[in-house]
C-alpha cells in the first residue's frame, strides 16, 4: 500500500521526519517497507517561458532559446525540436541537479553560451504515464532527411512545396505555427500554389520547415505515415522538451510542486486482518493514534441539485446475496469527461495509480481514500435499466477493460444488465460499459462482495487487481455509502456532472456491531503487564472502539477480525507498545528437556558419518517420476507407487520419493560435474509411502554416496561396518545382492544384523552411472534408520582385560574360488573351540602356484584362554580342528 | 712399574681423547681395562714387587684405573651427545610439508544452525519433536484458525495430494503445535524442527522446500512477557549478549496478540544499510500468544491455560549466521561449499 504523506496530512498532522514516522508506524502495527522522497535529488529546477528562439549558427539541429525564468531571462541552447516561443518549460538552471544525480552547469555549445538546460520528461524522472499529454508525435521534417541509400534518395534534396512525394502526399513549407492552450498547434503551410491550415499535435514544426503533407487526410505525415525509419530522420524523434500545460504555473516557480515532486510516498505492508488500513483514512487513523494527534475526518456533502431520480433510471437485483451482501449505486448525468485536476492526478500517481479521466480517477481516488473499490460505468450500455448481480453462466465470456476476453465459471460473480455481463464483480469492469470520451450518464457502483469468492475468481482468471486485492480481505459493509457519497461530492467539486439526489442501496439486514467485555485483568494476565484500565479504554476509544460504563466494547464495523478479548489485548499492547512489555523467563513447573533415544541415535549416526569423512547434504523430498527410470527400476516396481502432488511446481518436483537413491546420485553427479575430484556425502532423509488413511509412512534412510580417490566397494563397506559398529549392532553379515537393478550385480551387498535387513550398498550399475552422465565408479549405501534403531545394542558393559597372553597362528588354505570368504570364516568360528578369540582375513590370492578356479585364503587366528597360558599343544589342536573343518565343509586344504 | 703405569696413563689419555666413535672407545676400554688389557698386564707384575712397594703401586694403579675410567666415561658422554646430535640433524624434516589427514566430514551449515537452536531450547527444558511432512489440512490449517478460504490454502500456495485439498505437504511446522497439544501432557515445552513446503519457484531467497523450527509453551499463567524474555534469551545466545531486538505487531491466524521479532542489523548497528534494506533491523521470526480458539480446538481450556508459540525459518537463520548470500547454495550441496563449515 503506497501512501502520499501530503494526502495523509489532510487527515492528521504528523510532522515527524520519514524515518521517525516509519519507525513509529511500524512499531504500532503498520509495517513500513520503505519510502521514497519524490524530489529528493532535484535542485535548482524552475519553470520558464520561451520568449525567443533562433537557429544555432553552427548547427543544423540546435536552437538558441531565450527563456524567462522569473527574475531574469537566460539563454539556453537546446537540441530538441518541439519547442516554440511561448512554451512553458522545465528549466534546469546553472548548478541544478536532476534525478539520478546529474548536475547541470553553464557552458558553451558549439561556441554559443548556454546557461542551463531545458528538460524532457525522462530527465525529470517522469514518463508519459505521469503526464499523458506530454507524448510527442513528431512530424517528418524533410530538411532532416538522410537517405540510407546514397544512390536512390526517396526525397530529393531540392524538393519544393507542391512536389508530389507519393499518392496524396506532397511537400509543404510551414508558414505559420501557433501553439494552442491544449498543447496542439494551429498551422498554415504552402503546398505550392495553395495554402492549407490543418491543426496538428506534432510539436516539432517551425516556420520554414519543409514537411510532407497528406492532401487527403489534411495532416502532416509522421515517420510511420511515410514508412520511414528513424535513421532517415535522426532528429524527428518522439522525445523532446516537456511542454508544461499546468494551470497557474508561471516563470520562476519552483518546478518540484508543479510535477508533484515535493511529496514522500511511504510503502506499507498491511496484514490481512487489517483491510481497513488499505486506505488513506485507515492509515490516518493509525497515525493519529500512534502520534496522539487529532484525526480530521470529513463527511461527504452532496448537493445533488438535479430534479431527476435514480429510481426512474435504474433497478438493482442481487441474485446471490451470499456473494454480494450489499450493492450501493448513485448516478451522475451529463458528465463532462476531462482530465482530472492536477492535485488528484498527483495523489493518484504517488499511490501508483495511473490517471485516466475525471470520472475514472474519482473512483480510484475514493478507493484509495476510503479503501472501498468503486466502479463507474456508462449508463447507456446498461440495457433495460437494470443491474443484475449474479453468478456467471458456466463458460460465459466477458471482455474486461484491459481488453482480455475472460471465460467465466459459475463460481464467479458478474454485474450484468438484462442481457449480458457488463463487469466482473470486484475485479474489473467490462469493456462494453467503459467510460469513454462521449459518455453522458454514469452509474457509480459501491458494493460489498464476498472476499473469498473474489479472491478465488481473481486467482482463477490470473487477474489480481487493486480492487480484488482489497475485496479479498473482506471489506467493511458500512463503507459503501460514505464512499459513493464521496465520489459524488468529488464530481460536484470538479464540476464533472449532475448528481441525482437518491441512492440505490440493496442489502439484507446489516450485521449488528460486535460487542465484547473488556476483561482488563485477563488482558494484563495474558500480556504479563500491569496496564491501567483507563489507558486500555483510552487506547480502544482512540481506535474507534466504543467502551461503555460497564466496559462493554463495541467493535467498529471496519474491524471485522476483532471478536475476542485476546484481540483487544493486541490492540492495547500494540498502542501501549510491545517493547514496553517486560521480559520475563518462564515460571511454573520445570520440565525435563532433551533429545529422546531415537534422536540421540540419529545424531550419533551423523557424527560417525562425518568422522569417517562423509559430508552432510540436504536434498528435496520430491522428485520426478523419470528419476525411477534413471535408476533402472522395473516398470512394475512397487517403489514406483509414489504419492503424487496434484499441483506440483513442475515435473521435477511432482512425486514424493520412495527411495533416496536418485537424490544422492543427483548430488554426486552435480559434484562430479563441478569437477570436485572426489566426494563423500551422506544424508539422513525421509522416503514416503502412502498409507490407507491418505497420510504417509515417512521412514528415514541414512544414505551414503561417494566417488573418487581411494573409493571402492570395500571402502564403502568399511564405512557401513563403522556405522554398524557405532550402533553396537551384533551378528553383522553381508550377502551378495545381484538382483538390485541400480547396482553392479557383482558388487552389491545386503547387510544384515542377525535376521534384520539393514540395507544395501555397493557400486552403482554402470548403466545407471551412464544415465547420470558420469563415467567413474559411484558407490552408495542405503541404510534404514528404523532397522538401525531396532538392532542398536545396549550400553556396553565392561569385560575384564585378559590376564594371560594370547597366541597367534596364521593359516592359508586353497579352495574353490567361488566360495565366499565369509563362509570359510563361519566354519573357522564353528570349529575353533573354546580358545579361538579372533579371526582376521589377511590375504586372498589367485595366480601362480594356485590351480585355475582355486584361490588361497589366509587367516590370522588369535587364541587365548582366560585361566592359563596356552601351550603349543593347545594351539596345534585348535588349528588342526579348524583345518579339518575347512576341508570337510569346503574341500579347502592347507597350502 | 711406576713408569709403566704413568706411561699407560699418558698413552690412554691421548688415545681416549682421539677416539671418534663409541665403538673405538669400547675398543680402547677393552685394550686398557679389559681382562686381557694393558692395566691388567701391568698389575700382574705386582707379585714381583716388595711388600713396601706394593701398597704404593697398588694405590697408583687404582688411581690410574680411576682416571682411565673417568676419562672413558667423559669421552663416552661426549661421543653419545655428538652421535645424538648427528642423528637429530639427519632426521630433521621440512615441517612445512603437508600433514597426513584423516579427512573429516562436515555438518551441513543449516543443521549447524539448527543444532545451535535446539541446544538453546533444550537448555530451557524443551523437548524436540518430530512430525509428519505429509499432513492433514485439518492440522495445518483448520485447527490453527486458518479457515476454509484462507489464502494460504490456495492451490497456488500449497501442495495437495487430493482434489478435496484434504492431504497436503505441510506449509509450516505449526501443525506440530496441534499434534503436541493433542498428545502431550501439560505443561508443554517443545521445539519441532522440520521440512516445510510452499509453492514458490526457486530463486536466491525462495525454495519450494525449506525448514522451520516451531517452538511452543503451554502452562498456567504463561504471558507475552515470558515469550519476549525467552526469545530474547535465545537471541542473545545466538548472536551475542549485546544484541538488540524489537517486537512489532503482526498477524497470524493462530496467535493473538501476534508479533514479529527483529534483531538490530549487525552490519550497520541500526543506522540503516543495504543488508537491512535501510531499516536498521532484520526480521528474525514470527510469534505470539496461542489463540484461545486454537487451545479450545485442541481441548485445552484457555481460561486455565495460556501459551505462546514461535516459528523461525532455518535457512534464513543459517544464511545470516554464515553470511550465505544465495539460498540455492543450501540445496546445491557443492562440496566446495559444504566443506567451508
Amino acid at each position: 500500500m503506497l501512501i502520499s504523506r501530503k494526502w495523509l496530512d489532510e487527515f492528521v498532522s504528523v510532522k515527524d521526519n520519514n524515518k521517525d514516522f516509519s519507525e513509529a508506524m511500524t512499531l504500532s502495527g503498520s509495517k513500513v517497507e520503505g519510502w521514497e522522497e519524490l524530489g529528493k535529488e532535484m535542485k535548482n529546477l524552475v519553470v520558464g517561458r520561451v520568449t525567443d528562439m533562433a537557429k544555432h549558427e553552427n548547427s543544423d539541429h540546435m536552437w538558441v532559446c531565450q527563456v524567462d525564468v522569473g527574475a531574469e531571462t537566460v539563454q539556453i541552447v537546446t537540441g530538441a525540436w518541439n519547442v516554440h516561443v511561448g512554451d512553458i518549460v522545465p528549466v534546469a538552471m546553472h548548478g541544478a541537479m536532476l534525478p539520478g544525480g546529474k548536475k547541470i552547469e553553464r557552458g558553451k555549445l558549439r561556441g554559443v553560451e548556454s546557461n542551463g538546460m531545458l528538460c524532457g520528461l525522462y530527465e525529470l524522472g517522469l514518463d508519459e504515464r505521469d503526464f499523458p499529454y506530454a507524448v510527442i508525435t513528431p512530424a517528418a521534417i524533410l530538411g532532416d532527411y538522410h537517405t540510407l541509400d546514397k544512390d536512390k534518395p526517396s526525397i530529393p534534396a531540392d524538393i519544393q512545396p507542391g512536389h508530389k512525394i507519393y499518392g496524396p502526399v506532397v511537400a509543404a513549407r510551414m508558414l505559420e505555427v501557433m501553439p494552442l492552450e491544449d498543447g496542439s498547434f494551429h498551422t498554415c503551410a504552402d503546398i505550392g500554389g495553395a495554402t492549407v491550415c490543418p491543426d496538428t499535435s506534432c510539436p516539432n514544426l517551425h516556420v520554414g520547415d519543409m514537411v510532407a503533407y497528406n492532401t487527403k487526410s489534411d495532416s502532416y505525415c509522421t515517420l510511420a505515415d511515410l514508412h520511414a525509419e528513424q535513421a532517415e530522420f535522426p532528429h524527428c524523434i518522439p522525445d523532446g522538451i516537456f511542454l508544461l500545460h499546468e494551470e497557474g504555473v508561471k516563470p520562476g516557480d519552483d518546478l518540484k510542486p508543479v510535477i508533484g515532486a515535493d511529496d514522500t510516498v511511504v510503502e506499507f505492508e498491511i496484514t490481512p486482518n487489517r483491510p481497513d488500513c488499505l486506505s488513506v483514512i485507515g492509515l490516518a487513523r493509525e497515525a493519529a493514534v500512534t502520534f496522539k494527534q487529532e484525526l480530521r475526518l470529513h463527511t461527504p456533502v452532496v448537493k445533488a441539485e438535479s430534479k431527476e431520480k435514480l429510481s426512474d433510471y435504474l433497478e438493482v437485483d442481487i441474485r446471490d446475496k451470499q456473494l454480494c451482501p450489499r450493492y450501493t449505486a448513485r448516478m451522475v448525468k451529463n458528465v463532462k469527461i476531462a482530465p482530472s485536476p492536477k492535485w488528484m492526478r498527483e495523489r493518484l500517481r504517488a499511490s501508483g495509480v495511473r490517471p485516466i479521466n475525471n470520472i475514472v480517477d474519482i473512483t480510484n481516488y475514493v478507493m484509495l481514500e476510503y479503501g472501498q473499490p468503486m466502479h463507474a460505468f456508462d449508463y447507456r450500455y446498461v440495457k433495460g435499466g437494470k443491474i443484475v448481480v449474479r453468478r456467471a453462466e458456466e463458460g460465459e465470456e466477458l471482455t474486461t477493460l484491459d481488453g482480455g476476453v475472460r471465460k467465466l465459471t459459475n463460481n464467479m460473480l458478474v454485474i450484468a444488465d438484462e442481457h449480458r455481463a457488463v463487469g466482473l464483480a470486484g475485479i474489473m469492469g467490462g469493456l462494453n460499459s467503459e467510460i469513454v470520451a462521449d459518455t453522458v450518464d454514469v452509474v457509480f457502483e459501491s458494493a460489498n462482495f464476498n472476499g473469498t469468492a473474489i479472491r478465488k475468481a481473481a486467482l482463477a482468471l490470473g487477474m489480481r487487481t487493486e480492487a480484488s486485492a482489497k475485496f479479498e480481505k473482506g471489506l467493511d459493509i458500512q463503507n459503501t455509502i460514505p464512499a459513493v457519497d464521496r465520489a459524488c461530492e468529488l464530481v460536484e467539486m470538479l464540476g464533472a456532472g449532475e448528481v441525482l439526489p437518491d441512492t440505490i442501496d440493496v442489502c439484507g439486514e446489516l450485521p449488528a456491531p460486535t460487542t465484547l467485555a473488556l476483561r482488563p485483568e485477563k488482558i494484563n494476565e495474558l500480556l504479563g503487564t500491569d496496564i491501567d484500565v483507563a489507558e486500555m479504554r483510552e487506547i480502544l476509544r482512540s481506535l474507534g472502539f466504543g467502551v461503555d460504563e460497564n466496559d462493554i466494547v463495541t467493535v467498529p464495523s471496519w474491524r471485522g477480525a476483532v471478536s475476542h478479548y485476546s484481540d483487544l489485548a493486541e490492540e492495547v499492547a500494540r498502542i501501549h507498545s510491545y517493547n514496553e512489555i517486560p521480559n520475563t523467563l518462564m515460571s511454573g513447573a520445570t520440565t525435563q528437556g532433551g533429545y529422546d533415544a531415537k534422536q540421540l541415535l540419529e545424531r550419533k549416526l551423523g557424527e560417525v558419518c562425518r568422522s569417517v569423512g562423509y559430508n552432510e547434504i540436504i536434498t528435496y523430498s520430491f522428485i520426478s517420476p523419470s528419476y525411477y527410470d534413471n535408476i533402472r527400476l522395473p516398470a512394475d516396481s512397487p517403489l514406483r507407487k509414489s504419492m503424487r502432488i496434484m499441483n506440483p511446481l513442475g515435473e521435477d518436483t511432482s512425486i514424493m520419493r520412495t527411495t533416496v537413491l536418485p537424490s544422492m546420485l543427483e548430488i554426486l553427479t552435480r559434484n562430479y560435474n563441478f569437477r570436485n575430484k572426489s566426494a563423500k556425502l551422506y544424508e539422513i532423509g525421509r522416503i514416503y509411502f502412502e498409507r490407507p488413511d491418505g497420510l504417509a509412512d515417512e521412514p528415514k534412510i541414512l544414505s551414503l554416496g561417494a566417488y573418487g580417490d581411494g573409493m571402492d566397494f570395500f571402502a564403502m563397506k568399511g564405512a557401513v561396518e563403522d556405522i554398524l559398529e557405532s550402533v553396537r549392532a551384533e551378528k553383522v553379515r553381508f550377502v551378495l545382492e545381484s538382483g538390485n537393478p541400480s547396482y553392479h550385480p557383482g558388487r552389491c551387498a545386503r547387510v544384515y544384523s542377525g535376521d534384520a535387513l539393514i540395507g544395501v550398498f555397493g557400486q552403482i550399475h554402470p548403466l545407471v552411472a551412464r544415465n547420470y552422465g558420469v563415467d567413474c565408479e559411484l558407490y552408495t549405501a542405503e541404510l534404514a534408520f528404523d532397522a538401525l534403531w531396532s538392532v542398536h545394542g545396549d550400553e556396553p558393559e565392561y569385560t575384564p582385560l585378559p590376564r594371560f597372553p594370547s597366541v597367534t597362528r596364521d593359516i592359508a588354505v586353497v579352495c574353490d574360488a567361488a566360495i565366499p570368504a565369509a563362509e570359510l570364516e563361519d566354519t573357522i568360528a564353528a570349529c575353533g573351540g573354546q580358545y579361538l578369540r579372533g579371526i582376521q582375513l589377511f590375504d586372498v590370492y589367485q595366480g601362480a602356484n594356485i590351480p585355475d578356479g582355486k584361490k588361497s585364503v589366509a587367516f590370522s587366528l588369535t587364541l587365548r584362554a582366560d585361566d592359563m597360558t596356552l601351550t603349543d599343544e593347545h594351539a596345534e589342536e585348535t588349528v588342526a580342528a579348524i583345518l579339518d573343518g575347512l576341508e570337510k565343509s569346503h574341500g579347502a586344504v592347507i597350502r | 712399574m711406576k713408569d709403566k703405569l704413568n706411561e699407560l696413563a699418558a698413552q690412554s689419555a691421548a688415545a681416549i681423547e682421539a677416539a671418534d666413535s663409541l665403538e673405538a672407545l669400547e675398543e680402547l676400554r677393552v685394550r686398557f681395562l679389559g681382562k686381557k688389557g694393558e692395566l691388567t698386564a701391568i698389575l700382574k707384575m705386582m707379585g714381583k714387587l716388595s711388600a713396601e712397594e706394593r701398597p704404593v703401586m697398588g694405590q697408583l694403579a687404582n688411581s690410574v684405573r680411576a682416571k682411565l675410567e673417568s676419562e672413558l666415561e667423559t669421552r663416552k658422554k661426549e661421543l653419545g651427545e655428538k652421535a645424538l646430535e648427528a642423528r637429530m640433524k639427519a632426521e630433521a624434516l621440512d615441517v612445512t610439508l603437508p600433514g597426513k589427514h584423516v579427512e573429516l566430514g562436515h555438518k551441513h551449515p543449516m543443521y549447524i544452525a539448527l543444532d545451535e537452536l535446539k541446544d538453546i531450547f533444550i537448555g530451557m527444558g524443551f523437548t524436540v519433536l518430530d512430525g509428519p511432512e505429509v499432513e492433514l489440512a485439518e492440522y495445518n490449517f483448520d485447527k490453527l484458525n486458518a479457515e476454509e478460504g484462507h489464502p494460504s490454502r490456495d492451490w497456488s500456495d500449497t501442495f495437495y495430494f487430493d482434489n478435496d485439498s484434504r492431504v497436503m505437504l505441510r506449509s509450516q511446522t505449526s501443525p506440530m503445535q496441534v499434534r503436541a497439544m493433542e498428545t502431550m501432557p501439560l505443561p508443554i515445552r517443545i521445539v519441532a524442527p522440520g521440512r516445510v513446503y510452499r509453492k514458490d519457484e526457486v530463486d536466491a531467497t525462495h525454495s519450494p522446500m525449506f525448514h522451520q523450527v516451531e517452538g511452543m509453551v503451554i502452562d498456567r499463567h504463561v504471558t507475552m512477557a515470558d515469550l519476549k524474555g525467552t526469545l530474547n534469551a535465545m537471541v542473545r545466545r545466538l548472536y551475542g549478549e549485546n544484541t538488540k531486538t524489537r517486537f512489532r505487531p503482526h498477524h497470524f491466524p493462530f496467535t493473538e496478540p501476534s508479533c514479529e521479532m527483529d534483531v538490530q542489523c549487525h552490519k550497520c548497528g541500526g543506522v540503516g544499510c543495504p543488508t537491512c534494506k535501510g531499516e536498521g533491523w532484520i526480521e528474525l521470526l514470527g510469534a505470539g500468544m496461542i489463540h484461545p480458539h486454537v487451545l479450545e480446538m485442541s481441548g485445552i481450556d484457555p481460561e486455565v491455560y495460556s501459551g505462546w508459540a514461535f516459528g523461525i525459518g532455518l535457512e534464513r537463520t543459517a544464511m545470516r549466521r554464515f553470511k550465505i548470500a544465495d539460498l540455492r547454495l543450501i540445496f546445491e550441496n557443492d562440496l566446495r561449499f559444504l566443506t567451508q563449515f
